[in-house]
C-alpha cells in the first residue's frame, strides 16, 4: 500500500460458497409441531395440481444458515462500520430503538384487514406521523401509501394530472432540470407526460429566465429537487413557484434532499404544491441493502381531493378510521396502506429528536458537508462555487488528466475503509464526486475521510496505475460488468445440468 | 441529541475551519422570509424508555392477543427466529443498494441466491431482486407484457385480489392499457368460456391469481393455452407463496408476479412486504427492477454485480422499463432466509399442514354454513356463506377475541353474506372449533327465528 490508512486494516475474511453448494439430502433447519387435525390425502385434494418436487431448493441445518448469512454480511460495508457518504442517499444512523418498537407484538402482527376497532394503535401511529410530516413540510395533507421515493413521484404526478384534468386540460409535459435524478423523467413517462429538459444556469440552479421562456399552458408541472443534486439551494424557488402558478402549472418538489431543510425551512412556505419524502433518507429508516423505503406524498389543499384512497380520518366518536369514499381519488397505488413498518421507525426517530433535535440534525448535516468542502477544496475541482447545503459535488477534472476517473477514485477509497461517494452523478458535472456525509459523522471520521481523499489525490500524482487497479484490499478485485451483462447468469444451476 | 456525535467544541472548531461565525451563515442561501423562526409544532424530544412505552401502548390498542382468521393477501405464518437475528446485522440492515460491488458482495450473493430460489419455486427461469409488493408487481408485469407483445389490452380475472386490481387500474390509466375483467364461474375459478370470448389477437396478456382471491387453485394450463393461442402472455399473480410447497407452480405462465410476504415477513399492518417478478430468460431485458448476476473479478474469482442496468431509470431515464429504484431488499432477505430454513422438504411439509388445517376447517364450517366454490381445489382460504351478515357475526366474535373471516360485501356485493376465512399452520384445531361453534350458534339462532316467524305467519 502506498499510503497508510488510519481507518482500515486487513483482517481475516471467511470464504463462503452458495447455499446450494452446502445442501445435501436429509439436513434440515425446520421442525413443525404435530398436526392436530386429520391427515389429508394431498393427491386426492389437489389432483394434477399437486406438486411433487421442489427442484434444487436447499437442505441445510440451522448453524449452517447462521454462518452462511453471517459470513456474507461481513463482506458488506455499512453505516454501522463508518461513514457512507453517498450523495443524495442520506446514509444516516439507523437508530436501534426504531427496530425494537417496530417488532413489538401487536404492531408487527397487526393484520391490515383487522377491524378498525382493534386497529386504533396502528391508526394512531399513522395519524401522529402524518401530523408531524405535514408540520415539517408546511403542506396541508398527505398520503402514506407509496412504497418508495419513485413510487411517491408516481403518486404525486398522478395527482398533478388529476388536478389538471379536473380543470378540463390534462396538459402535455413536465419540466425537469438537467440535474435531476433518473426517476423523475421515468416517472413522468409512466403518467403519460412528455419530458422537457430545463437547463441549469452557471451557478448550478434553475435558470429562471429560461424557465419563464419555456413555461406555458402545456406544462403540467416542474419537478425540482431542492436542494438540488449539486447540494445547492434553489435561491429563487419562490420566483420559480410564482412563474409556475402564473401559468396554471404546479411545482413538484423531490424531497430526496429534505435532510438539508427539516426545521429550518418548509417547502409549503416557499410555494411547493406537491412533494414526496423518503422516510429511508431523512427519517432514518434503514436502507437494508436497497429497501424497503417509504415515499409519503404531501400536498396543498388544492390537491387533497385527489389523494389515493383510503385516508385516515378522525370519526365523529373520536376514534380513527379509514375513509374510502373519495370520488376524486387517483386510485390506489399499493395494496393496503403502505410500508407501515417504516412509519413506526420514522415516528420513533421524530420522537427521539423533537423540534430541537431535528433542527440540530439539519444544522449538523450542513455543517459536515461544508467542512468536507473546505477540507478538499483545491485538491479536487469544485465545478460550482455556489454555497453547499448538505452535500458537495466535486469533479475528477484534475485527476482525469492522469487518466484516473471518479469511479477509480471511488474504488481506491474502499481501500481506505470508506464506502465511495456517489459517482458520475449529477449528469451536468463531468466525472462527479457527490459527497453527503449526513449529521451522523463525528469530526474524527470527517477528518479521516478528508485525509483519505487527499492521500488518494497524491497517489494519483505519484502512481496513477495503482489507483486504476484499486481496490487492492477487498476480497475480490474489480468485477467484469461487461461479461455479466453480455452473458447474464442470474441464477445458480447444478453443474451436471446444461 | 443522543444520535448526534459532536460536542459544542467540535462544532465551533468546524465552523472556524470553514470560516464562518455561526451555522446560520451556512443557511444564507435560504431566503430570509422562508426561514423557520420557530420550533416545529411536533412532540418534544423523548427518552428511549418513553418511546418504547408509547409504542407498546399503541400495540395494546391493536388487536394484540386476538386469534385471527384473516388472510386475503396477508398471511400469518410462523417466522423462524434466525430471520430477525440475521437481518438485524448492521452489515445487512445499514447497507445501501450494492452499486459498489466489491464492498457489497454479501448483499449481492444473497440476492443471487434469492433469485435462484424464487425461479426454482415459481417454475420460471429468472427472477428479479424484488418489487414493492404483490400489487405493484402485478401492475408492472402487465406493463412488461405490453412492451413484449407490442399490444395494449389486458384481460384480468375478477378473482384477482381486488386491491391488486385497483392498483393495476391506477397504473394502466395513463399507459393507454384498456382493462377487461373476466368473471369467476360457479367453481370459483375464472370463467373459461367468458375468457375465451374476451381474449383476442390484440390482447397483450391475461392476468390471473392462483390460488386466487377465494383460495381456489386455477387451471393454469388451460388459461395459458387460451393466452398463447392469441399471442398473449399469461401472468400469474401468487399472493400466498406457501402454496408453492404443494401446488404445482404455474410453469405454463410467461410472467409470475408474486407477493412473498408469507415467507417470513411480519404482517405489519400491510407492509413492508416483498413483491417479486419471475419470467422466462427471453423476456429478461423487458423486466423491471434490479438483477444480480454472476461474473468474475480480474483474477478470475467468482463474484456478483447488479447487471442489465440499461433497463433501469438511472441509465435510461424516461425510456426505462419502470421508474422503480429503491426496492424491498431487506424484506427479500427475510424471504431468502425463510426459504433456506424450510428448503426442499420443509416447504412441502409446511404447505401440507396449511392444506390439512384448511380442509378440516372448511369441513367443519360446511356442517353449519355453506362453503362456496367447493368444486375446485382450495389452498388455505375458503369462502363461507352465512344467513347472518358476516359483519354482525364478526362483531360478536370480537367479544371472544377472535377476528373472523373478511366480509366480502365491499369487494363482491353479488355474493351476499359471505366472508373469506383463512387457516395456516398457526391455526389450531381448538381455534377452528371455537370459531365454527360461534358461527354455528348464530346460524341456529337465525334458523329458529325464521321458524318462529313462519309459525306466526301461519
Amino acid at each position: 500500500m502506498k499510503h497508510m490508512t488510519r481507518k482500515a486494516t486487513r483482517h481475516i475474511s471467511q470464504n463462503e460458497g452458495l447455499i446450494f453448494e452446502k445442501s445435501s439430502p436429509g439436513k434440515a433447519a425446520w421442525k413443525l409441531p404435530p398436526l392436530d387435525v386429520p391427515e389429508i390425502d394431498t393427491a386426492k385434494i389437489l389432483g394434477k395440481q399437486e406438486r411433487k418436487d421442489l427442484g434444487h431448493m436447499p437442505e441445510v441445518s440451522e448453524i449452517e444458515i447462521i454462518r452462511h448469512f453471517t459470513r456474507l454480511s461481513t463482506w458488506n460495508y455499512a453505516i454501522d462500520l463508518g461513514m457512507y457518504p453517498l450523495g443524495s442517499c442520506t446514509m444516516k444512523y439507523n437508530p436501534r430503538v426504531n427496530e425494537f418498537v417496530s417488532r413489538v407484538e401487536g404492531l408487527a402482527n397487526g393484520h391490515p384487514y383487522q377491524p378498525e376497532k382493534i386497529s386504533q394503535g396502528a391508526l394512531r401511529i399513522i395519524k401522529t406521523l402524518t401530523d408531524c410530516l405535514i408540520e415539517i413540510t408546511g403542506m396541508d395533507a398527505i398520503t402514506m401509501q407509496p412504497a418508495a421515493g419513485a413510487h411517491g413521484e408516481l403518486t404525486g404526478l398522478l395527482m398533478v394530472r388529476a388536478y389538471h384534468e379536473s380543470t378540463g386540460n390534462a396538459r402535455k409535459k413536465i419540466l425537469i432540470p438537467d440535474s435531476a435524478h433518473g426517476t423523475n423523467p421515468a416517472t413522468a413517462a409512466m403518467v403519460g407526460y412528455a419530458v422537457e429538459n430545463l437547463k441549469s444556469n452557471n451557478r448550478g440552479m434553475v435558470d429562471v429566465a429560461a424557465l419563464a421562456a419555456q413555461m406555458n399552458e402545456d406544462v403540467a408541472a416542474l419537478m425540482v429537487t431542492n436542494p438540488n443534486t449539486l447540494g445547492v439551494f434553489e435561491q429563487e424557488i419562490h420566483k420559480i413557484a410564482e412563474l409556475m402558478h402564473a401559468k396554471g402549472g404546479l411545482l413538484y418538489m423531490d424531497g430526496a434532499n429534505m435532510n438539508a431543510l427539516v426545521a429550518k425551512t418548509r417547502p409549503g412556505d416557499f410555494g411547493v404544491d406537491v412533494m414526496h419524502l423518503n422516510l429511508h433518507k431523512t427519517f432514518s429508516t434503514p436502507h437494508g441493502g436497497g429497501g424497503p423505503g417509504s415515499g409519503p406524498v404531501a400536498v396543498k389543499k388544492i390537491l387533497e381531493p385527489f389523494l389515493p384512497a383510503p385516508v385516515v380520518v378522525t370519526k365523529p366518536d373520536g376514534t380513527l378510521g379509514f375513509e374510502y369514499n373519495r370520488p376524486h381519488t387517483v386510485g390506489r397505488v399499493r395494496a393496503f396502506y403502505g410500508n407501515f413498518g417504516m412509519f413506526i421507525r420514522a415516528l420513533a426517530y421524530i420522537f427521539a429528536n423533537g423540534p430541537d433535535g431535528l433542527r440540530q440534525t439539519t444544522e449538523d448535516a450542513v455543517l459536515n458537508a461544508n467542512y468536507i468542502r473546505k477540507g478538499l477544496e483545491g485538491v479536487y475541482d469544485l465545478p460550482y462555487s455556489t454555497p453547499s447545503m448538505h452535500e458537495v459535488v466535486f469533479s475528477d477534472k484534475v485527476q482525469s488528466k492522469k487518466g484516473v476517473k471518479t469511479m477509480d477514485l471511488a474504488k481506491r477509497l474502499i481501500d481506505y475503509g470508506f464506502h465511495p461517494y456517489t459517482t458520475a452523478f449529477p449528469l451536468i458535472v463531468s466525472g462527479a464526486l457527490m459527497i453527503e456525509p449526513t449529521e451522523s459523522e463525528p469530526k474524527e471520521e470527517l477528518d479521516l475521510f478528508i485525509e483519505a481523499m487527499k492521500s488518494i489525490a497524491e497517489e494519483v500524482e505519484e502512481d496513477p496505475q495503482f489507483v486504476l487497479e484499486a481496490p487492492h484490499n477487498t476480497r475480490i478485485s474489480r468485477l467484469d460488468e461487461t461479461q455479466a451483462a453480455r452473458k447474464p447468469v442470474l441464477r445458480w444451476k447444478p453443474k451436471n445440468v446444461d | 441529541m443522543r444520535y448526534l456525535p459532536k460536542s459544542p467544541a467540535d462544532r465551533d472548531a468546524m465552523l472556524k475551519a470553514i470560516g464562518v461565525r455561526s451555522v446560520d451563515e451556512l443557511f444564507a442561501p435560504v431566503p430570509q422570509e422562508f426561514r423557520l423562526k420557530r420550533d416545529l409544532n411536533i412532540p418534544r424530544q423523548m427518552a428511549e424508555s418513553e418511546i418504547v412505552d408509547w409504542f407498546k401502548q399503541r400495540a395494546k390498542e391493536n388487536g394484540d392477543g386476538y386469534t385471527s382468521f384473516l388472510g386475503a393477501g396477508a398471511y400469518s405464518h410462523y417466522r423462524p427466529i434466525v430471520i430477525d437475528a440475521l437481518v438485524q446485522r448492521g452489515e445487512f440492515l445499514t447497507a445501501y443498494t450494492p452499486y459498489q460491488a466489491e464492498f457489497a458482495q454479501g448483499t449481492l450473493q444473497a440476492i443471487f441466491e434469492f433469485q435462484t430460489m424464487v425461479a426454482e419455486l415459481t417454475g420460471m427461469e429468472v427472477a428479479n431482486a424484488s418489487m414493492y409488493d404483490g400489487s405493484t408487481g402485478a401492475a408492472e408485469a402487465v406493463m412488461m407484457a405490453v412492451r413484449i407483445t407490442g399490444k395494449s389490452e389486458a384481460v384480468v380475472a375478477r378473482s384477482l385480489h381486488p386491491e391488486y386490481r385497483e392498483v393495476l387500474e391506477t397504473y394502466a390509466t395513463h399507459q393507454g392499457i384498456p382493462l377487461k375483467t373476466v368473471a369467476f364461474a360457479e367453481s370459483g375459478r375464472i370463467d373459461l368460456k367468458e375468457l375465451q370470448q374476451e381474449v383476442r389477437d390484440d390482447t397483450a396478456c391475461i392476468l390471473i391469481q392462483s390460488p386466487n382471491f377465494f383460495g381456489t387453485i386455477e387451471d393454469v394450463e388451460a388459461i395459458a393455452e387460451i393466452a398463447h393461442k392469441h399471442g398473449a402472455l399469461l401472468i400469474v399473480s401468487i399472493a400466498e407463496a406457501v402454496s408453492l410447497g404443494i401446488v404445482e407452480p404455474p410453469r405454463a405462465a410467461d410472467i409470475v408476479a408474486m407477493e412473498a410476504q408469507s415467507f417470513g415477513v411480519p404482517l405489519g399492518f400491510g407492509g413492508p412486504y416483498c413483491g417479486v417478478l419471475a419470467t422466462k430468460e427471453k423476456f429478461v431485458r423487458q423486466m423491471p427492477g434490479r438483477l444480480a448476476g454472476q461474473t468474475v473479478d480480474k483474477k478470475g474469482k467468482r463474484g456478483f454485480v447488479l447487471t442489465l442496468a440499461t433497463r433501469e431509470q438511472h441509465i435510461r431515464r424516461e425510456k426505462a422499463t419502470s421508474n422503480i429504484c429503491t426496492n424491498q431488499a431487506l424484506v427479500a432477505l427475510m424471504v431468502n432466509i425463510f426459504m433456506t430454513v424450510y428448503g426442499k422438504v420443509g416447504l412441502k411439509e409446511l404447505a401440507k399442514q396449511n392444506l390439512a388445517k384448511t380442509a378440516y376447517a372448511a369441513d367443519q364450517f360446511n356442517k353449519h354454513a355453506k362453503v362456496l366454490f367447493a368444486g375446485a381445489p382450495l389452498f388455505n382460504e375458503f369462502v363461507v356463506e352465512t344467513s347472518e351478515d358476516p359483519y354482525a357475526i364478526n362483531s360478536r366474535l370480537l367479544g371472544h377475541k377472535i377476528a373472523g373471516g373478511l366480509p366480502l360485501k365491499k369487494f363482491y356485493p353479488e355474493l351476499g353474506n359471505v366472508a373469506l376465512w383463512c387457516c395456516t399452520e398457526l391455526t389450531t384445531r381448538s381455534m377452528i372449533d371455537t370459531a365454527v361453534g360461534l358461527v354455528a350458534d348464530s346460524e341456529r339462532a337465525i334458523r329458529s327465528m325464521k321458524e318462529v316467524e313462519q309459525e306466526v305467519a301461519r
